[in-house]
């Protein structure tokens, strides 16, 4: 039952086929069973995801469920959970129970999903290859000797491997649409300010947006629109209310016009990436969209520019993990700076350790102006680049990520090449529009590609009406991975 | 070889807390004195994920001050961090403001005691004022050589006031920093309580030789609680540095402290080791946009200024600028003084305020009593005053009725004077029996008189007055003793 879509799930509980305890309970086995190899979960909460399950069967049984009611689903471990472990992928958060939920989870709580753990992903959501934790890196379900991406690899291999069919994940450069494209699924980054980032352990404070990856674009439209609405707790929260992300999936695409940049298409993609974008877009074509060429002649200093505003915010938002009121603090200390530099330096993994570092240089009195303000500067071209794209297109289409999959260990010595896996993805936060990633075929080593499609502000509507439509005739998102 | 004549620069920075219910950026409440950390929420104690959201109370306190001085209320300002590492700060900065702040320039004018028993006029300039959060507390006894942190006033909201280096002398920024204490009162936006940490001055201080352009290289003094300790702080260190440069030594910047125990001023840390605070725009808030609507909203609501009320004592009711200052100093004062004026009519404002001054400050110092809790209300004095002006009682008489009202011995000073029978007397004849009488009684004076002593003379009239109890018309009893003499 887990591998139907949320609305045969939904019509299976609702017609009682199925109880919201025998769908969880189906979730956790696969979990037990799956997670050694794929190392998705740092934390199941099979207890927890049992007494949830058994309030939403009185939910269902007394007919005040929603559509998300009895539903499994996975958090990604940087949404605080109440009475749960919430460790962002940290040793220096591996003992942090949080006191509260994050927005999202209460949300998704009160709709009656039932959730049945914590995904693994890159420390701090650091990284593009969830190699950067500490409870070890997760694998690609579909090559275990791959990576499934980052920072939400965890989610991500978990929605691939069918032990949920859906799970939040959040995206500061890529950190969704990237391992959705490298697994196989869907997923959705929503406009900067869509979900509230209360309880969303903060990497990149102007980056950072939550998300939902699940089978199909019809799943996602599901969970982000419970995920989404106004906070006033989150001050960059946007004012709009909740809204209905699938009211437009079943939209003809005919007249839609999507923007291909030029730039995207120039070099550095992989040829079986390439071929199987193209084939993509000649679907789209197929069903009634046209398509023309756009320009985004700054998207190529997006990479430089992220890496010093994402530093820059993680540096001065990681200063509270001190080991003085919570998390990780040394053993033995001599004076208060002792205790700091050993409690950071024992807690904190080498990639966070680097963005601190090179966050708290582009900071120092002397440096600003040449590099954070240059930084502020280059993002503002990047997104008066899209605002004029979309002059001319409804959507944009292109790759997610250059390369298929990668080996485990294969970047890991290079930062600069990890970085230039994000290089399609990163300008898209940069100016704070929505992105998607579908899946569009397999590549190289039968390892799955993603499109991404990325729409103007507030059109995450449109962007899962695309996929969606795309999807109704196509089947590359209903393939599993061999040997689950 | 001559000494140079010194000029001394002194700017001030003032922390006042805001008097919002809520913290700046969380709902905690700012209350003074619970148990350590029973004020501190998710967001105070910064948890994992927490997010600020402003309180716009404290913006619009802000906004009231920006009124109160003439200063340019910000369209558009900016929260940046003010990043780094102590306990007693959880998030590791500080949200403040920096590059644009909500306040921009303003001036204050104060009356500055010239230590002869006046007081001349100076205009301060203000540079700014912010809005930030506090920090927490490190509590260092009672722990064994451990920490305690108490984080309940973590996020206070407070507005740092910084002023232009246009003060001179201690005793101008002493009067500088009690006019601001007066003015956050008066405009309520601050309990002004020194004691509790709600009102605290830094003071930059510096010398130069008279004459010379620029300033010389500034210490700055930290966390002064009190108008005394701001004096003498300033004082100290005016006479270290001015010690230092006659000796051949150059003042280094520096961050300094005063020992309240000793009076002396000591560096903490110098510019080499000083921070780096990695300011930049905070990313979890949204430009501070305050629109003319919320600026006008607000200028309707603040009550007439103690310098617009300070000018009006001195026009409508002829009072100096001293006077008109000292009744302004607080809300309350200039209340109970409008009052009594209202109630004694305009013609009697200056007894009024002599009366409100003198007498009745006095003797609610010396209760400890604020005015708001004075025994003798403004009608009592009012009715007070105006028998002194139709020559009811004399001034002597008056302070008699006064303390009797202070002590409840009677409703009003009619009843007072009535049931003790203390009014005036000012009929002739009476007058001259009692001088007969005292002249009679006293005739060494009365020789020594006409000898030429005149200190004899007044202790006639005292003698006359002690005779009639202190009723008579003591102008009568001059003039009908001096035609007696004659």
């Amino acid at each position: 039952m887990i591998e139907s879509s949320l609305k045969d799930i939904a019509a299976a509980l609702r017609d009682k086929k199925v109880s919201a305890v025998e769908l969880a309970t189906e979730s956790l086995s696969r979990i037990e069973a799956g997670n050694a190899r794929i190392n998705a979960f740092v934390t199941v909460d099979r207890d927890g995801a049992l007494a949830t399950a058994k309030a939403a069967d009185e939910r269902l049984a007394a007919g005040t469920a929603g559509p998300l009611t009895g539903i499994p689903l996975a958090h990604k471990d940087v949404f605080c959970t109440e009475g749960v472990l919430t460790t962002c992928g940290s040793k220096m958060l591996s003992n942090f129970v949080s006191p509260y939920d994050a927005h999202v989870v209460s949300l998704l709580k009160a709709a009656g999903a039932v959730m049945v753990g914590k995904t693994n992903m890159d420390e701090f959501a650091m990284g593009s290859s969830n190699e950067n934790s500490h409870f070890g890196p997760t694998r690609n379900p579909w090559n275990t000797d791959k990576v499934p991406g980052g920072s939400s690899g965890g989610s991500a291999a978990a929605v691939a491997a069918r032990m949920v069919p859906i799970a939040t994940g959040t995206d500061t450069g890529g950190s969704i649409r990237q391992p959705a494209s490298l697994c196989g699924i869907t997923g959705i980054k929503p406009t900067y300010g869509r979900v509230s980032r209360y309880g969303m352990i903060a990497y990149a404070s102007s980056l950072d947006q939550g998300g939902a990856f699940g089978y199909s674009a019809e799943d996602c439209a599901l969970l982000l629109s419970a995920m989404a609405g106004h906070d006033p707790r989150d001050s960059t929260s946007l004012e709009q209310g909740a809204e209905d992300f699938g009211r437009d999936l079943a939209k003809p695409l005919a007249g839609l016009r999507v923007g291909l940049p030029k730039e995207f298409f120039a070099e550095g993609m992989s040829d079986d990436v390439r071929a199987t974008v193209d084939a993509a877009i000649a679907e789209y074509r197929k069903l009634g969209a046209t398509t023309v060429e756009v320009s985004l002649p700054n998207a190529r200093l997006a990479i430089p520019a992220y890496y010093v505003i994402a530093p820059a915010e993680a540096s001065s938002n990681l200063s509270r993990f001190d080991g003085v009121r919570y998390g990780h603090r040394a053993a033995d200390y001599g004076d208060l700076n002792d205790m700091y530099c050993k409690s950071r330096a024992e807690g904190f993994g080498s990639e966070v350790k680097r963005r601190i570092l090179v966050g708290t240089y582009v900071l120092s009195h002397g440096y600003y102006d040449a590099y954070y303000i240059k930084a502020q500067k280059l993002r503002r071209l990047i997104a008066n680049d899209f605002a004029a794209a979309f002059q001319q297109c409804d959507l944009i289409a292109g790759p997610v990520s250059p390369t298929v999959a990668f080996g485990i260990g294969e970047k890991s010595d290079d930062p600069v090449q990890m970085y230039l896996s994000d290089i399609y993805t990163i300008a898209v936060n940069l100016a704070g529009l929505p992105g998607l990633s579908h899946p569009a075929g397999f590549g190289a080593g039968g390892l799955p590609v993603g499109l991404q499609l990325i729409g103007n502000y507030f059109g995450e509507a449109r962007l899962l009406n695309a996929a969606h439509q795309y999807q109704q005739h196509t089947d590359w998102h209903t393939r599993v991975p061999a040997g689950l | 070889m001559s000494r140079t004549d010194w000029e001394v620069v002194i700017g001030l920075e003032i922390h006042t807390q805001l008097n919002t219910q809520s913290k700046i950026f969380s709902g905690a409440s700012t209350a003074f004195g619970a148990e350590p950390n029973a004020q501190a929420c998710a967001v105070d104690i910064a948890l994992p994920g927490v997010l600020p959201v402003l309180n716009k109370g404290a913006v619009e306190r802000a906004i009231r001050f920006g009124l109160a001085i003439g200063a340019t209320v910000a369209p558009k300002s900016i929260f940046a961090r003010k990043n780094y590492f102590y306990p007693d700060l959880p998030k590791g900065y500080q949200i403040s403001q920096y590059e644009l702040p909500v306040v921009q320039g303003g001036q204050i004018t104060l009356q500055v005691p010239d230590g002869k028993g006046g007081a001349y006029e100076k205009v301060v300039n203000l540079t700014r004022a912010h809005l930030e959060e506090d920090a927490g507390k490190s509590l260092h006894e009672d722990f064994h050589g451990m920490t305690g942190i108490d984080l309940n006033r973590a996020g206070t909201p407070l507005l740092e006031i910084v002023s232009e280096p246009d003060m001179r002398s201690s005793a101008e920024a002493v009067a500088y920093a009690k006019a601001l204490h007066a003015l956050v009162r008066w405009i309520d936006i601050c309990d002004g309580n020194m004691q509790e940490g709600s009102f605290r001055c830094d003071a930059n201080v510096s010398v130069r030789p008279r004459g010379q352009a620029e300033f010389g290289t500034r210490r700055e003094i930290k966390n002064l609680n009190s108008f005394r300790f701001l004096q003498q702080a300033i004082d100290y260190e005016i006479q270290w540095q001015i010690d230092l440069i006659e000796d051949g030594g150059k003042v280094q910047q520096a961050t300094v402290l005063f020992d309240a125990d000793t009076g002396e001023t000591r560096a903490m840390r110098s510019k080499e080791d000083a921070h780096d605070y990695r300011y930049f725009p905070d990313p979890d808030l949204l430009p501070l946009v305050i629109s003319s609507e919320w600026i006008e909203r607000v200028k309707g609501e603040l009550p007439e200024l103690p310098e617009a009320l300070s000018a009006r004592f001195q026009g409508e009711y002829g009072l100096s600028a001293y006077d008109a200052t000292t009744l302004t100093a607080s809300r309350e004062v200039a209340q109970f003084y409008l009052d009594t004026v209202a109630a004694a009519g305009a013609a009697n404002a200056k007894t009024c305020a002599n009366w409100v001054m003198g007498e009745l400050a006095g003797r609610l110092n010396k209760a400890e009593l604020d005015i708001t809790a004075s025994p003798v209300s403004a009608a009592q004095l009012a009715g007070l005053v105006q028998r002194i002006a139709d020559n009811t009682i004399s001034n002597a008489i008056a302070k008699k009725v006064f303390e009797a009202l202070w002590n409840k011995e009677g409703e009003s000073a009619d009843a007072i004077i009535e049931a003790q029978g203390l009014k005036q007397v000012t009929d002739t004849g009476a007058i001259e029996a009692i001088i007969d009488e005292v002249l009679a009684a006293n005739q060494k004076s009365v020789e020594e008189f006409r000898a030429g002593k005149e200190k004899a003379f007044n202790a006639l009239v005292g003698q006359c007055m002690k005779a009639s109890k202190g009723k008579a018309n003591p102008a009568q009893v001059n003039e009908l003793l001096k035609k007696k003499l004659g």
